[in-house]
């Protein structure tokens, strides 16, 4: 996993966060000099190695289908930026054909 | 100052639940107390005057109606990081800026529940991302012992809160060392539990997979107690492990005798600086006097800790920090269609540190990447696990420094990766879910500030950790050799 050059502009637009050309230029030199620092683990022998992503014992947790207490609808929804009636409101999604 | 803002959290619950002063007259003092000295140093970024009076009333009504509570009028200072219905829930980030948390956590819950008072929301870094507090979006924390100084992060609100006498205790959160550093810097006690002891319902997810919270406070005595008060199973966090809690603070211990105590060979503190290196081959020898035998243990990934840490936590961040999108909660801010108004709402809400970490995480799990980095890590971690179940096999605890430096100043740490190399001894325990606390061990530097030891234990074995970080504390008495500067 040698280093290679970080499409900042690509990355930030799967994360669906906008940047200045400033932020593009930083970013690009930080996460690199990140990546840099983090190809150290190219050094671990890791190929009979399982990938572990809780180190405390866990079993898939389940409870009865039923419906308890909740957060009601005017709570939630009093919240949002903005709203409509029962429903969030948010810019067009479906452009008009 | 009023004396009764001294007092630590076992003492004031037991004059509280004796009736020879009331939740009321200490909540009071706390009030007063931060009032005096808050606006120096920063501590909360929501001051809860209004709600400690509310919570303190109940208190003396359930002592007076003969309720034993463990945590009878002790006044609570809580990162910001964790709801509680009603208050302004921020995590020192302008995307919830205005956000008011309709439930309260379950640990914050439990720790009300056992009498404590909230007197504020405490300052920390962007969703719990730094350490030093100064990625907070919102507010300026000092360090009470130098105000020159970063109080530590990311729960450094909560640890100077703790230090300054503005609270007994505070709750923080902990991904790879934010109750340790900050409670180092700061000459106080900070301890993360095992991962999954404390439930994190309510506590904003930065790294799902290493967040834990826990206490910081004056004494080991008090983070036990608040420890007992929070731990165990909790149904609305699938994580939360369902296994008996021993009591801690049944479990405090003079001495070490009997106890092999680990020092990790790959830790070598001469890196440190012949201050620093003296100051911990000084608490390890103070360990063998209590009676510990120490051990070299060797922790052959010690050097993979970071590079690993920042694989895993930034690419569980990128995935948690999806739920910011301007819809349901928190800021937005306009754009021409719903495409542009994610892009704007999240640039404007996010700070850089928040970002980078964003990016980073989500370059780690995109395609061609994923096996490379993210899966990498994950077997990374694997071997931490492993490593750290061998040491320990050859002994009990493990010993090591909580922090590389005493607090720095503001602005001193200008590029990222500098900053991320102060918690190289902190992040190995949170890879491998193991409870670590720190205790204060002495001063170093110019002026002389506080810095902490590090102890760490097993899976589940949190009663023997602060028992003899107790016998440690008692033995050495560091924290009172020196006072902060408010």
């Amino acid at each position: 996993m040698a280093s290679e050059k970080i499409d900042v502009r690509y990355v930030a637009k799967l994360a669906r966060i906008a940047l200045s050309e400033d932020e593009v230029e930083r970013f690009e030199k930080q996460l690199g000099d990140l990546l840099g620092h983090v190809d150290v683990l190219s050094e671990l022998e890791t190929a009979a190695v399982p990938a572990t992503a809780q180190v405390v014992e866990s079993k898939n947790v389940e409870r009865a289908d039923e419906a308890g207490p909740s957060l009601d609808r005017e709570t939630i929804l009093s919240m949002a930026p903005q709203r409509q009636g029962a429903f969030f409101r948010v810019p067009k999604i479906i452009a008009e054909p | 100052m009023n004396d009764l803002v001294k007092r630590g959290a076992a003492d004031i619950a037991r004059e509280v639940r004796a009736k020879r002063i009331s939740a009321a007259e200490v909540t009071e003092a706390a009030l007063a107390r931060v009032d005096e000295v808050d606006g120096r140093l920063g501590c909360y970024l929501t001051r809860l005057h209004d709600l400690a009076r509310q919570c303190a009333r109940r208190v003396d009504e359930r002592v007076a109606a003969g309720d034993t509570l463990p945590l009878a009028g002790v006044p609570l200072a809580v990162k910001d990081n964790m709801c509680l219905t009603g208050t302004r829930t921020t995590a020192a980030s302008k995307i919830l800026e205005n956000w008011i948390a309709p439930y309260t956590a379950t640990a914050v819950q439990r720790m009300l529940d056992a009498g404590a008072v909230p007197i504020g929301k405490a300052n920390l870094d962007e969703f719990a991302m730094g350490s030093s507090c100064e990625n907070s979006a919102l507010g300026v924390t000092r360090n009470p012992y130098d105000l020159k100084r970063v109080p530590g992060g990311s729960s450094g609100g909560s640890a100077a809160a703790v230090a300054a006498f503005e609270a007994a205790v505070g709750l923080g959160s902990d991904t790879g060392g934010s109750i340790r550093e900050p409670a180092a810097f700061c000459n106080v006690v900070g301890f993360k539990p095992t991962y999954g002891r404390v439930s994190r319902y309510g506590l904003i997810a930065f790294a799902s997979s290493l967040d834990q919270i826990g206490p910081l406070a004056r004494t080991v005595e008090d983070a036990a107690l608040a420890y007992d008060a929070m731990a165990g199973h909790d149904p609305m966090d699938s994580t939360s492990i369902d296994r008996a809690v021993e009591p801690a603070a049944a479990s405090l211990r003079e001495d070490l005798k009997g106890l092999r105590v680990g020092i990790v060979k790959e830790f070598v503190t001469a890196k440190l600086g012949p201050e620093i290196d003296a100051l911990y081959k000084r608490a390890y020898q103070e360990l063998a006097d209590l009676g510990a035998e120490l051990v070299e243990i060797s922790l052959p990934t010690a050097d993979y800790g970071l590079a690993t840490y920042y694989l895993i936590a930034p690419a569980e961040c990128s995935s948690n920090l999806a739920r910011f999108d301007g819809v349901r909660y928190g800021l937005r801010v306009d754009g021409a269609d719903v495409g542009a108004m994610y892009e704007q709402t999240r640039a404007g809400g996010f700070g850089p540190e928040v970002k980078r970490r964003i990016l980073i995480g989500t370059y780690a799990l995109s395609s061609g990447y994923y096996d490379a980095y993210y899966v990498k890590a994950q077997k990374a971690r694997t071997m931490f696990a492993q490593d750290f179940r061998k040491a320990f096999e050859r002994c009990d605890l493990i010993a090591a420094p909580a922090a590389s430096s005493p607090a720095f100043e503001f602005d001193s740490k200008s590029d990222p990766y500098s900053m991320y190399m102060m918690d190289y001894y902190t992040i190995p325990m949170s890879l491998a879910g193991l409870p670590a606390l720190s205790v204060p061990c002495g001063y170093a530097g110019e002026p002389a500030l506080p810095m902490g030891l590090q102890l760490a234990a097993p899976l589940f074995e949190e009663a023997k950790l602060l028992g003899a970080a107790h016998a440690y504390e008692r033995a050495t008495g560091y924290a009172a050799k020196a006072a902060p500067a408010v």
